[in-house]
């Protein structure tokens, strides 16, 4: 009994060894994983930075007014003016649809036989 | 420790007496000693077994305690501190009251050589030359053959640059990561960014520091880190500021003016939504300030901020304003306007002559220097002082600009009668047009003092009262009719109740005495819509001429007000305001027959 008892102890012992072994080595791959990934976020941050700024430097008012006046003949952009706002009751909306029949009336076709 | 003997004598001659075996005796007591050392064996043991077991059970314990802890607490990344330093950009971004980006960083890179370390020289400096059409090759080559062991080439290059110089394959020229301050949308509110320029420079970075406006301001918060990259929100819109700076150059172009100002303010918090002072710069590539002439003629000269003008005749409605809030006079109180109005060696006059007599409101509305003056007397100079410091009209505004404090407005040092007359109608006292708005919202916002402010606020406590409610509808209804029958009729935008004053002033001269002949300001404060005020204009212009007619026009009326009116029609509708229909004053069921 006893030396089954030290057996399984013996076991669990280098049981418990291989797996925090294990553990330590896959702690060590997240680390480094993950340091990888921080040099990741920060490049992407400066080419995100990049990109920020050249979206707001081609979406700058001086050369937006101008694309628009190039392409006048095309787009017909104006600036916006007050007799462009609109009324709700204005809008076109379709018809809506009929509702769903929830109290059927009991109709029967007849057919005049006299005739 | 006493030691009991084995054998006491007495109990021994005692046994002896007896005839008992006195070993007996000794037996029995080294039993008795016996026991008594197991039993403190015994006790020793079990302490020490105790004191062994709580030793355990708390090392256990503790083990158990963190693995708990561990398995109960949100799994972190253990070395996140040390590098998200590094992520975010050296200096905030600023950014418009829509999030759009108004100045944000780029990181580029430096040109440096260490000549020591140079393969070439001759053929570096030849080729950099040719890269770079402003460098001088013998210079560089001077620099690259001599003692210097190390010397900056470029501050700033761009990718494209930067790989021409790594094809000349020179080991001695070597570059340095930069971050550059970037303005995307140029000359844009460039006055309210100011610029920015590099401070301190080592080899692998260098510090931006604001050199003026909202970046000089806000340097130490925007350089914070425990911001976190967190922007610098303004209050500017930029597709309203873009709008107003276009009308605003057109205006200014078309009235052949040397500067123009312009100032679009939130009536009820303060916030300046479009800011603009032409002439401007790029701040991206920011003039040095001038070292001679006048510094109002520098394209670095804000003068919304910085300008200090006599703005004339949009004054009067502050007088008018008082006096009505005080009771002196209601707005059909007839003023005497006869002219010219003569006080000791003194003549005021009107534009025009007006007539005997006319009434408040008619008095802002053609403008009367003659009947503002006599308000003004009815007020009285200690008032009258109260009133305009109340307004903030003494004191330099308190908007977020490093400019700001040093605009203090020019009041004269004593206050005779004749001061409180001139001054009625703004003349003898010089402020800058973001004074000019900032008051203005102040009275017709419904009588509350409002702080000019170029961040965008949530929520704005209502600032102290200057006048009640009600003299505040009398002024915007007064404001109405100047621009629909009186000095500002051009200035009408169908669907918008603009309400505003005009003010014509002549500019001093350089040398300080007398006036200018044939130069004004011309200025034009506004406020639309008047039923239901939400934001005030304020349009200045510099030397404007209008030249249209046969003679030239250089009154408000002719040069600020049409630019106004065309900066409200454009941007109203940015703004978000609906055009209504205005409710006519004296509308109302009429019984007709037929």
């Amino acid at each position: 009994m006893r030396i089954l008892f030290a057996i399984f102890t013996i076991i669990s012992v280098m049981a418990l060894a291989f797996w925090a072994y294990r553990e330590n080595y896959r702690t060590q791959a997240e680390l480094s994983e993950m340091r990888e990934l921080q040099a990741e976020i920060g490049q992407l941050n400066e080419s995100l930075a990049v990109l920020r700024a050249e979206w707001a430097y081609l979406n700058r008012p001086d050369r937006l007014r101008e694309l628009a006046d190039i392409n006048f003949a095309r787009l017909g952009l104006l600036p916006l003016d007050p007799r462009q706002f609109g009324r709700v009751a204005d809008v076109g909306y379709p018809a809506p649809d009929l509702p769903p029949i929830t109290k059927p009336v009991d109709t029967v076709a007849t057919q005049d036989l006299t005739q | 420790m006493t030691r009991t003997p084995l054998r006491p004598l007495a109990r021994i001659l005692a046994a002896r007496a007896k005839g008992e075996n006195p070993d007996a005796i000794e037996r029995e007591n080294i039993r008795l000693r016996h026991e008594q050392m197991r039993d403190k064996a015994r006790m020793r043991a079990e302490s020490r077994l105790l004191i062994l077991s709580v030793a355990f059970v708390m090392g256990f314990g503790l083990v158990g305690a963190r693995m708990a802890s561990l398995a109960a607490s949100e799994p972190s990344e253990p070395q996140v501190a040390s590098h998200g330093a590094g992520i975010v950009a050296q200096r905030a971004d600023i950014v418009d009251r829509r999030g759009r980006i108004l100045a944000t960083n780029l990181l580029t890179h430096s040109l440096y050589a260490q000549p020591p370390l140079m393969v070439d020289p001759q053929r570096a400096a030849h080729e950099l030359a040719a890269i770079f059409p402003d460098l001088d090759e013998d210079r560089l080559l001077k620099d690259f053959t001599g003692k210097r062991k190390f010397l900056w080439i470029k501050r700033r290059i761009s990718p494209e640059q930067m790989q021409a110089v790594h094809e000349i394959g020179e080991p001695g020229l070597l570059f340095g990561p930069r971050e550059m301050r970037l303005y995307p949308n140029g000359p844009l509110a460039a006055h309210v960014l100011g610029g920015a320029g590099f401070g301190r420079e080592g080899v692998r970075a260098a510090e931006i520091v604001g050199r003026a406006g909202v970046e000089k301001t806000f340097d130490a918060w925007l350089r914070d880190p425990a911001n976190a990259g967190k922007p610098l929100q303004l209050s500017l819109d930029l597709t309203v500021q873009a709008t107003v700076e276009e009308v605003l150059d057109a205006g200014m172009k078309l009235m052949n003016a040397k500067g123009a100002t312009a100032i679009l303010m939130d009536a009820h918090n303060g916030e300046i939504v479009a800011m603009a002072s032409l002439p401007d710069f790029d701040p991206n590539d920011r003039p040095s300030p001038p070292v001679s002439g006048d510094p109002s003629d520098s394209p670095l000269f804000n003068r919304a901020v910085q300008g200090l003008y006599e703005l004339g005749s949009t004054f009067k409605l502050f007088a008018i304003a008082q006096a009505v809030d005080m009771g002196l006079v209601n707005p059909d109180t007839m003023i005497d306007t006869k002219g010219p109005l003569v006080w000791g060696r003194f003549k005021i006059r009107d534009f025009h002559n007006y007539g005997p007599q006319l009434s408040v409101t008619d008095v802002l509305v053609k403008s009367s220097n003659i009947g503002t003056a006599r308000i003004a007397l009815q007020i009285g100079a200690v008032k009258q002082q109260e009133f305009l410091r109340a307004l903030g009209m003494f004191d330099p505004t308190p908007v977020e600009l490093v400019e700001a404090p040093g605009a203090k407005p020019l009041r004269p040092e004593k206050w005779p009668e004749i001061t409180t007359m001139t001054v009625s109608y703004g003349h003898g006292i010089a402020a800058s047009p973001l004074h000019l708005a900032a008051a203005y919202a102040s009275l017709v916002n419904g009588g509350t003092r409002i702080t000019p402010t170029l961040l965008r606020r949530d929520h704005v406590e209502p600032g102290p009262r200057i006048i009640s409610e009600r003299t505040s509808a009398i002024l915007r209804d007064m404001l109405r009719q100047v621009v629909a029958r009186g000095t500002a009729s051009f200035g009408d935008v169908p669907g918008y109740s603009v309400g505003g004053k005009t003010g014509t002033a002549d500019k001093p001269l350089r040398t300080g005495k007398g006036y200018a002949k044939d130069k004004v300001i011309a200025t034009f404060a506004s406020v639309f819509p008047t039923t239901d005020p939400k934001y005030v204009l304020v349009v200045s212009l510099d030397e404007p001429v209008e030249t249209s007619g046969a003679e030239p026009r250089r009154t408000a009326g002719w040069t600020a007000v049409p630019v106004a009116a065309e900066i409200i029609r454009r941007t109203a509708p940015l703004l978000g305001l609906r055009p209504e229909l205005e409710p006519v004053a004296d509308a109302g069921v009429i019984r007709v027959r037929n």
